[in-house]
């Protein structure tokens, strides 16, 4: 892991806490990371909304592969994340793909149990109306229960997204890491700006993620609203 | 079927007689037998006729609501055939069968997310019509089912109980289906919305004249709204297959006689008009008549009391003969009283009774519309009716 020239190269005891010239002069890394860990998150969230999708799909169709649906998804998640990311090194190397493999597999639980949840909890009656009204089966689900299932779904996506956001920064220990890279250098130069700035970016990126995926559900069901 | 050739008028509207618009619906030996050998519909054959409300009434497990989401291929029997619109169900793609045939539930299953009008679109959208074409039938429809226009762009959730079983029956109604099936569609909501729901739906049907197959647990229910009733037992066995009247004069066996409850007599008279029987003239006379005169009209009638009515026929009240003891007063001085209750040609013979019982004079009067005195009910006359 090289570390870029602009850096001090020795620890300074007794600085302030945050040196600002250090940011300022760092401006276009930092920029860099955040757009990295920006796709280290999305990349997984979105890979795991692909897999979990039709998954979760069959898992509402037929009920009894949901629990082990649920066990293979939650196994995943709780495999250590350092364990995971070096047991693939062997495999995909110092690569992005071993970055983002393990976190797409940790976003499946939540995103499974969310979009199964979500399905189930459409009112019976509104599936039985629909159907008698002449719905195709493809039709009904992407327009009436898709729909209605939304609300449950964002609420998982949310957490998958938050989650991911932190997880991140653990694939810093294989070259990748965006934000996570700062705790690195903060921790190896004993020197507490980077760790701080890391930090802060992670938690900003993730409210506004949270923030976004928030607007983004408030947006697609309007009826939530109305004349409460 | 287009929606051109239907004419609705405005719900408030008085009754019209519409053209009949529906389709027959035939039972073929229909059985359905569930996975677990449960028998719901036991070798039903049954025809529903063309604009008829049939109400299919039974205890529950009877298998009413089974026969009625067999209609629309909800529910698929075991054997038998049934054919609708002169068309194998069974041969039908069901998406299109469901399109041609409106559905109503007790729980209505409005889409929550979806606003009135897009609501009672849902079946023109699958069928594939334009936004104006869509726009103006919800116009039509709300104002058919006395929802005012401004409903059209709320959300279910933001309606009433009335008023969303109202949304429902102008959804099922959208594509001016021939067919519509409804399953307990007033049980969800309290008597006085249900009754005015269940006089709306009589008025509505009167315009729109669709084969109705309508379930319900409440036979006095069926006997309001159906053409035709069948009775259903456990285990889906058709018990008895017809009109209200005759169910009540001739109930086959001793299942449909209990399930048709206490009271048949009155049951009865609640299904026969004012106008079905002759009324009597009664004991009449004008306020100018002298006293002598009322008396000998009342000797002839064999009351002791007499009708009056003044100019243009109009009823004025009774007067009893007790008041009228000096032979040189007129009518029109005494103590004039008015009936209670009347009845005119459209009420019940049973409203004509309960007019009866709580008058002094014993006799249901009956007037026009416009309070024109038409004759007199007696109980004779409707103990013959009930015999």
């Amino acid at each position: 892991m090289s570390l870029p020239a602009a850096l001090p190269t020795v620890a300074q005891a007794g600085e302030a806490l945050i040196r600002w010239d250090w940011i300022a002069r760092n401006t276009g890394r930092i920029q860099g990371l955040v757009v990295e860990h920006v796709e280290l998150t999305v990349v997984p969230v979105l890979a795991g909304l692909a897999i979990a999708f039709p998954l979760s799909l069959a898992a509402v169709r037929w009920p009894g592969f949901y629990a082990p649906l649920l066990s293979v998804t939650g196994l995943l998640f709780t495999l250590p994340s350092l364990a995971l990311f070096v047991l693939l090194l062997p495999f995909t190397g110092i690569s992005r793909t071993t970055a983002v493999l393990p976190l797409t597999a940790y976003t499946l639980l939540v995103l499974t149990r969310n979009i199964v949840e979500g399905f189930r909890g459409v009112s019976s009656d509104v599936r039985e109306a629909a159907a008698a009204m002449g719905y195709t089966r493809l039709r009904q689900l992407l327009t009436v229960e898709l729909p209605l299932a939304l609300p449950v779904i964002v609420a998982g996506l949310r957490i998958a997204t938050v989650t991911t956001i932190g997880l991140v920064t653990v694939t810093a220990v294989i070259g990748q890491g965006g934000l996570g890279r700062l705790f690195l250098d903060g921790v190896r130069l004993r020197f507490a700006t980077p760790l701080l700035v890391g930090v802060a970016g992670c938690v900003a990126l993730a409210v506004v993620a949270d923030l976004g995926l928030l607007a983004v559900e408030r947006r697609c069901t309007p009826w939530r609203r109305a004349g409460a | 079927m287009t929606s051109a050739s239907v004419r609705f008028v405005p719900y408030c509207a008085p009754a019209v007689s519409g053209r009949i618009q529906g389709a027959v619906i035939t039972f073929d030996a229909v059985t359905k037998r569930f996975a677990d050998g449960t028998v719901a519909v036991d070798d039903l054959s049954l025809e529903i006729a063309e604009g008829e409300v049939v109400v299919f009434v039974g205890p529950s497990g009877c298998g009413k609501t089974t026969t009625l989401r067999m209609i629309n291929r909800m529910v698929e029997p075991t054997s038998g055939r049934i054919v609708v619109d002169g068309r194998d169900a069974a041969a039908t793609n069901p998406a299109e069968l469901r399109r041609r045939i409106g559905y109503v539930i007790q729980q209505i299953g409005l889409f929550p997310h979806r606003t009135v009008a897009a609501n009672i679109a849902t079946v023109p959208t699958l069928l594939g019509w334009d936004e104006r074409r869509k726009a103006e039938r919800v116009e039509e429809l709300l104002a058919l089912v006395g929802l005012p226009a401004g409903t059209a762009g709320r959300y279910p959730h933001e309606l009433s109980g009335g008023q969303r079983q109202r949304v429902g029956v102008a959804r099922a109604l959208a594509a001016d289906p021939p067919i519509m099936l409804m399953d307990e569609p007033f049980g969800a909501v309290d008597p006085i919305v249900r009754a005015r729901l269940q006089e709306e739906f009589l008025r509505l049907q009167a315009t729109v004249r669709k084969t109705i197959a309508f379930v319900t647990h409440d036979i006095d229910e069926a006997l309001r709204m159906g053409d035709r009733i069948a009775i259903f037992s456990e285990a889906g066995v058709l018990e008895q297959y017809d009109a209200p009247r005759d169910l009540l004069n001739d109930p086959a066996n001793a299942f449909v006689e209990e399930f048709l409850g206490e009271e048949r007599g009155l049951k009865r008279l609640g299904l026969i008009a004012v106008s079905e029987v002759a009324a009597e003239p009664g004991p009449v006379v004008s306020p100018g008549d002298s006293a002598r005169r009322a008396v000998e009209v009342a000797r002839a009638h064999g009351t002791d009391w007499v009708v009056v009515v003044g100019g243009e026929r109009t009823l004025e009240g009774w007067v009893s003969l007790h008041e009228l003891d000096d032979d040189a007063q007129r009518v029109g001085d005494g103590l004039v009283r008015p009936f209670a209750l009347q009845v005119d040609a459209n009420d019940s013979l049973r409203a004509a009774l309960n007019a009866m019982v709580t008058s002094r004079t014993g006799v249901a009067v009956r007037v026009s519309g416009g309070g024109v005195y038409e004759g007199i009910l007696t109980q004779e006359l409707i103990s013959k009716e009930i015999r």
